[in-house]
């Protein structure tokens, strides 16, 4: 891993950054807002917060092309903004409007989006990887240099999928970047309560293929890595793990109490928020000032009232459209 | 027209498709080296070379979810599982995605992937070989279920599966591999409909795949009774076509339905409901099932038989049918 805090403070450095930081901040700022909503009733089902991980998405996503292919989990906003689908559509979903990503038929925990090749949005822990090594697949076979992103948590190391996916792509030498969050935490179960060796890349590298852990808490070095390896991964060299070691700071769901972590560990981790780390470095070596920062929040509390105007004022998808997609419309009745 | 197995109409098939289109290749496990495990692809590997004749590693979830990623990435893959038994490796993968994605990303991406896998018993294979789980895959929306029951439709639907722009299953019973018959050089290739093997006026008896074979045993078996049975086979397990199904109904006003599937929940079930709803009163006698026994298929070769629905139940229970005044 190259380090990036030894690099000179360009201005192209600084802009990066800034880039990065408006990521997270609309992460963080869309998330809570998000909250409310749930807690006001706007926004229903299962919702799973990203707060505490946006470093892993911000820094993934500065990595990828728009040609590239992304695959999420249920814990998918971050990954979404990140990637650039629209917050209005995003959070039209979660109002389950016509206007959303999904047109309303996912919510929070299935967004997709054609325009940015985003492939969900998938709620079974392990179920997108298999649809990843495809995507991936079919990119070689077609001598495309686009690399898929395939999110999961520290969970899905633990589902026969991962390893079933992770073999195959290495055997086939696939362009998958595999982005393994390891949160600490399976919902509510920790690791080492469920997994023999927690050592998560060590477990990825016996597949044979190369596979680093990263502090997922430090957005520079997630995008370093990131960067690192899909260039690789882009180059032919086959398939690359990364471990982005990561804490969120909020419960596994809105209707999680989260009585199964210690208080002291929650705290601190949270000293360690990625976004304040972001802030005091580049503070520290003058790239944002008061002003700057008040700015960006700005922009994004702007973005985030938009989105909920947006969904707010967006009208529901008519019930007689209820069974639209569930085949190719051909023009006759199937 | 030209003489071939079963086998040999499917391998044509995927030859054909390879030819015409380059987006389309095979996967799966023993595809490439082996042949198949029932021969299908034997010498495609050398036509088509290792890129488009996969080897997969025993991973039923991975290469099944990577022919939905392919198909997403804009190919048209050919997925072979060695039996439907196995595919429950990979039910995950075929429900929750193939079926789902094109209705849950609000009709942005489509799956139009093909998988091909053996169903059905009478070759003593036991238990974990042997069933006959169409009937699941047919009760799940999002998918088409075929099973090809003759020659003709196994060198057949495959290209029109291969065109459908949404996940496709095709059935393919164990027993029909070896069985020859003459094919015309351009076989029907429609997969909206039903098909009646044999036309009859007495009773109607509705099968697929393996049963189709039974059904019409049954039918020859009742001819020397005087009983005119007509065979309906339903080719398309889903979307069922209820019209040939309820224009078969009109006509002989009483029905047999045969699935080698059990019966309890089974798609004759479906099938028996249907008509039930649609045309009650024509019928002028119960909808009666011939299923398999509820047991999972054993190994000896006369429990195994004592499993499967047989000509001879059919001809009795179709004789008690038409007996009845109704």
């Amino acid at each position: 891993m190259t380090s990036t805090r030894t690099a000179l403070a360009s201005p192209a450095r600084a802009e990066q950054r800034t880039d990065l930081l408006r990521q997270m901040l609309l992460i963080r700022r869309f998330e809570e807002r998000c909250v409310e909503l749930y807690s006001a009733a706007r926004i229903r089902g299962f919702m799973h917060l990203y707060i505490g991980e946006e470093a892993v998405a911000a820094g993934v996503m500065a990595a990828l092309t728009p040609a590239d292919a992304v695959v999420s989990t249920y814990r998918d906003h971050g990954h979404a903004l990140a990637r650039g689908v629209s917050a209005e559509k995003i959070m039209a979903e979660m109002y389950g409007r016509v206007t959303g990503c999904s047109r309303g038929r996912g919510g929070s925990m299935h967004l997709f989006d054609a325009a940015t090749r985003f492939y969900g949005g998938n709620a079974i822990v392990g179920g997108g990887l298999p649809v990843a090594v495809g995507l991936a697949l079919a990119d070689a076979m077609a001598q495309r240099p686009v690399v898929t992103a395939c999110f999961f948590g520290d969970g899905a190391v633990a589902e026969g999928e991962f390893h079933e996916c992770l073999n195959l792509s290495a055997l086939w030498r696939l362009p998958v970047l595999f982005c393994c969050e390891n949160n600490l935490y399976a919902m509510g179960t920790a690791i080492a309560r469920a997994q023999a060796v927690t050592d998560l890349a060590r477990r990825a590298a016996s597949y044979g293929l190369t596979a680093d852990a990263v502090d997922g808490m430090d957005v520079e070095a997630v995008a370093d890595a990131a960067g690192a390896a899909v260039q690789s991964v882009r180059a032919g060299e086959g398939p690359r793990f990364l471990e982005l070691q990561t804490y969120r700071f909020r419960a596994h769901s809105m209707y999680d109490s989260d009585r199964y972590r210690d208080k002291a560990e929650i705290a601190e981790w949270r000293k360690r928020d990625p976004i304040d780390m972001l802030v005091a470095r580049m503070r520290e070596e003058r790239q944002l000032d008061d002003g700057a920062l008040a700015a960006i929040e700005d922009e994004v509390r702007r973005q985030t009232d938009a989105a909920v105007q947006f969904a707010e004022e967006s009208p529901d998808e008519p019930i007689g459209d209820l069974t639209r997609f569930v085949y190719a419309e051909r023009g006759g009745a199937r | 027209m030209s003489t071939m197995t079963y086998r040999e109409a499917m391998r044509e098939a995927i030859r054909d498709a390879m030819r015409s289109d380059d987006r389309v290749f095979l996967m799966g496990e023993d595809v490439g080296r082996y042949g198949g495990c029932f021969g299908v692809s034997l010498g495609l590997l050398e036509e088509f070379g290792p890129e488009r004749i996969r080897d997969t590693p025993l991973s039923e979830s991975a290469f099944v979810g990577a022919g939905i990623g392919a198909a997403l990435g804009g190919m048209r893959p050919i997925v072979e599982i060695m039996t439907v038994n196995f595919s429950l490796l990979a039910l995950d993968q075929i429900l929750n995605n193939a079926a789902t994605l094109r209705h849950m990303s609000g009709g942005q991406f489509g799956v139009p992937l093909v998988i091909r896998m053996t169903t059905g018993a009478g070759r003593q294979l036991a238990a974990q070989h042997s069933h006959s789980l169409e009937g699941w895959y047919a009760h799940i929306p999002g998918l088409r279920a075929l099973a090809p029951a003759t020659v003709a439709d196994a060198r057949g639907m495959l290209a029109t599966a291969l065109d459908d722009p949404d996940p496709v299953l095709i059935f393919e019973h164990g027993t029909l591999y070896n069985v020859s018959a003459d094919v015309p050089e351009h076989p029907p290739s429609d997969i909206d409909h039903a098909a009646i093997r044999r036309p009859g006026r007495d009773i109607t008896l509705i099968a697929y795949g393996g049963t189709v074979r039974t059904a019409l045993a049954a039918a020859d078996q009742l001819a020397t009774d005087g009983i005119e049975a007509e065979v309906v086979d339903l080719r398309t397990l889903r979307p069922l076509d209820d019209a040939t199904i309820m224009d078969s109904v009109r006509r002989t006003h009483r029905v047999i339905v045969i699935d080698e599937g059990w019966r309890t929940g089974s798609l004759a079930a479906e099938v028996t409901a249907r008509i039930v709803e649609k045309e009650f009163y024509e019928l002028d006698a119960p909808v009666t099932r011939v299923c398999s026994a509820e047991v999972p298929i054993p190994y000896a070769a006369h429990l195994e038989q004592a499993a499967l629905p047989q000509p001879d139940q059919v001809r009795a229970v179709a004789g008690e049918l038409v007996g009845s005044d109704g």
